[in-house]
């Protein structure tokens, strides 16, 4: 078996669901390429425990890893791979099924656990179910979820060979035109060890701010329920759920969420839920370790002072 | 310009789901049924690009039984022109969903394909993009704007670090996301216009694809329940578990 794992990574660095991608990969084979956009990353793609080789493309012909030539491009590679995995993130789930129609292969998306090379579990509906699927295919395509793999390390006497590949493949249909990338000093929602995530509870976006300095003094990232996004208390990125980031830190703290089933779906392999609401029977309480019932405002206050008080 | 849709009949997104005993999947007898949410917001984009005076005519198209009709009939509803039932009693993957509607898009030629982004049954989040490389189409997935502009369509996605626009030359795919509109409401005029709206059913048997299934599903199972947990009556009491108990905090 030969697995190739498709980079997620911005200009300088890789993004922490590479790391889990690979570790899904190394559990199944010793035989383990990564394929990356950008030779500033390749240093740090090398020192990656479990990677044979880092393969790498020309980053002007392939930036911002646009589908309409990464696809094709991983196609192409795939043909030399039992196994082609990417994170389930949005850039692998606009990649990896228009890559695997290319080949002509099925594809898995969420992968949450590998049962043997050609069996997975994967949620359905919204988490509700989980699914045992089997696949026959040449070659796999796989998306795979972070929070069912642990992260794969850094060994410093770890050296993939690097290899650059010569493929360049050209993009007439699309062009990126630009983005607004949300910089924030907070950890990253999906790596964060503990979240605090509001919901349309909080009533306005002032009031989510409330939110900032509990994060800052938990050392936290911030998250939010698609209700209060929408209301725009909150950018898209923070949504957490069925169709928005799927996470499990350590600490989950809902606030004036109501526990939605497509919310649940994102957040209920956490470890510990805390759920803060003044409606005793809110469903999050039925998910939570420790819930509750109270008026969010004063709450916050509260909870503030008592932190601070450390 | 011609607009096509493709929308699911999947189980209501508020529907409790069973799981069947036997494992082999979830209930969907006696269960209420309607649009895949993303595919109400296809749809609705589609209708305003027509009131917007840039689509010309929309296609809604649904693999699947005789009880999708109801499902087109509400995309009618909306305001799309004609429906087209492909029908079958298989179950149809994400690979072949796109090869047939591949073969339909040939023949229909439109210049944009909407679809939602995932179908809350399986969520697999595979269709658009797959049917956008079998076309040799630009994709905008997760979408969350869009902008017609002579040949070109500017596409919003919502991405996991913000927000990505692109420009798209059409013919295009574009996948939509929960924040690019509000489907609206159906009114009772517009279910009795519906009706005199044409659905046009063509077994599946008529396209020549490949429709077996790549992936057997072995089984389904119901994920692990957390363990109940307990009310705190006060904050103070809550941070001292968190510490004490959980040990979550320093
Ligand atoms: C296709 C689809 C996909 C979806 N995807 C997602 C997703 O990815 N993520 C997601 O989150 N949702 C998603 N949703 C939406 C989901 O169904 C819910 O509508 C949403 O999660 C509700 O958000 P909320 O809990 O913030 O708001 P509400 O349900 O309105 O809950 C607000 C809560 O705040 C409490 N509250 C109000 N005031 C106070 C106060 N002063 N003190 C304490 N508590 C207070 C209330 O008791 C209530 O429980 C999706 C829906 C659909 C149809």
């Amino acid at each position: 078996m030969t697995i190739l794992v498709i980079a997620e990574h911005d200009q300088n660095a890789l993004k922490r669901a590479t790391y889990h991608t690979v570790t899904a990969a190394a559990s199944m084979s010793s035989d383990v390429d990564l394929l990356v956009f950008n030779p500033q990353v390749s240093t740090e793609a090398a020192k990656i425990s479990g990677i044979k080789h880092v393969l790498v493309v020309d980053e002007k012909n392939y930036a911002h890893q646009l589908a309409e030539n990464v696809a094709p491009l991983v196609s192409e590679l795939a043909k030399q791979y039992t196994h082609v995995l990417a994170p389930a993130t949005t850039f692998g789930k606009n990649i990896l099924p228009r890559a695997a129609a290319l080949t002509d292969m099925a594809m898995i998306s969420d992968v949450i656990k590998i049962i043997s090379p050609d069996t997975f579990l994967r949620p359905i509906y919204a988490g509700n179910a989980l699914a045992t699927v089997q696949s026959h295919e040449a070659i796999q395509f796989l998306t795979v979820r972070s929070t069912g793999f642990a992260a794969a390390t850094q060994n410093q006497s770890a050296t993939a060979e690097i290899k650059a590949l010569d493929i360049l493949i050209p993009n007439t249909l699309s062009q990126f035109e630009g983005e607004e990338i949300h910089i924030s000093a907070r950890p990253e929602l999906t790596a964060a060890r503990i979240i605090v995530a509001g919901g349309r509870g909080l009533k306005s976006l002032e009031n989510f701010k409330l939110l900032e300095k509990l994060a800052d003094t938990l050392g936290a990232a911030l998250g939010a329920s698609r209700a209060a996004v929408d209301a725009g208390f909150a950018p898209n990125d923070y949504q957490v759920g069925q169709t928005g980031k799927v996470v499990a830190p350590d600490l989950y703290i809902a606030i004036g969420i109501s526990g939605a089933i497509q919310h649940l779906a994102g957040m209920k392999d956490s470890k510990v839920i805390v759920a803060i609401n003044n409606d005793p029977d809110a469903p999050i309480f039925q998910v939570a370790d420790y819930g509750l019932v109270a008026d969010l405002f004063t709450s916050l206050q509260e909870l503030q002072l008592e932190l601070d008080k450390r | 310009m011609k607009v096509l849709v493709a929308v699911k009949r999947v189980i209501d997104f508020k529907t409790h789901i069973r799981i069947k005993a036997d494992q082999t999947g979830v209930e969907t007898a006696n269960v209420k049924m309607s649009m895949n949410p993303f595919d109400e917001i296809a749809v609705e984009e589609a209708v305003r690009l027509k009131e917007q005076g840039i689509a010309t005519e929309i296609i809604v198209v649904s693999i699947g039984s005789n009880a999708c009709q109801e499902t087109l009939r509400s995309a009618l509803a909306m305001g799309a022109d004609r429906a087209i039932l492909i029908q079958t009693e298989e179950k149809i993957q994400p690979l072949a969903a796109a090869k047939i509607f591949k073969a339909l898009a040939e023949k229909e030629m439109p210049r944009l394909i909407i679809l939602g982004k995932q179908a809350i049954d399986d969520d697999n989040n595979q269709t658009g993009q797959m049917l956008a490389g079998l076309l040799q189409w630009p994709q905008g997935t997760f979408v969350s704007k869009v902008e017609v502009l002579q040949d070109k369509v500017k596409v919003t996605r919502e991405i996991d670090g913000g927000l990505e626009m692109l420009s798209l030359t059409m013919p295009a795919v574009i996948t939509t996301d929960l924040r690019l509109n509000e489907p609206r409401f159906i009114s009772l005029p517009n279910i009795v216009q519906a009706k005199r709206k044409t659905i046009d059913i063509i077994p599946l048997t008529e396209f020549k694809v490949d429709t077996k299934p790549r992936l057997q599903i072995l089984k389904v199972t119901p994920p692990e329940k957390r363990k109940s947990g307990v009310k705190v009556n006060s904050v103070a009491e809550l941070v001292q578990k968190l510490k004490d108990e959980a040990q979550v905090l320093s």
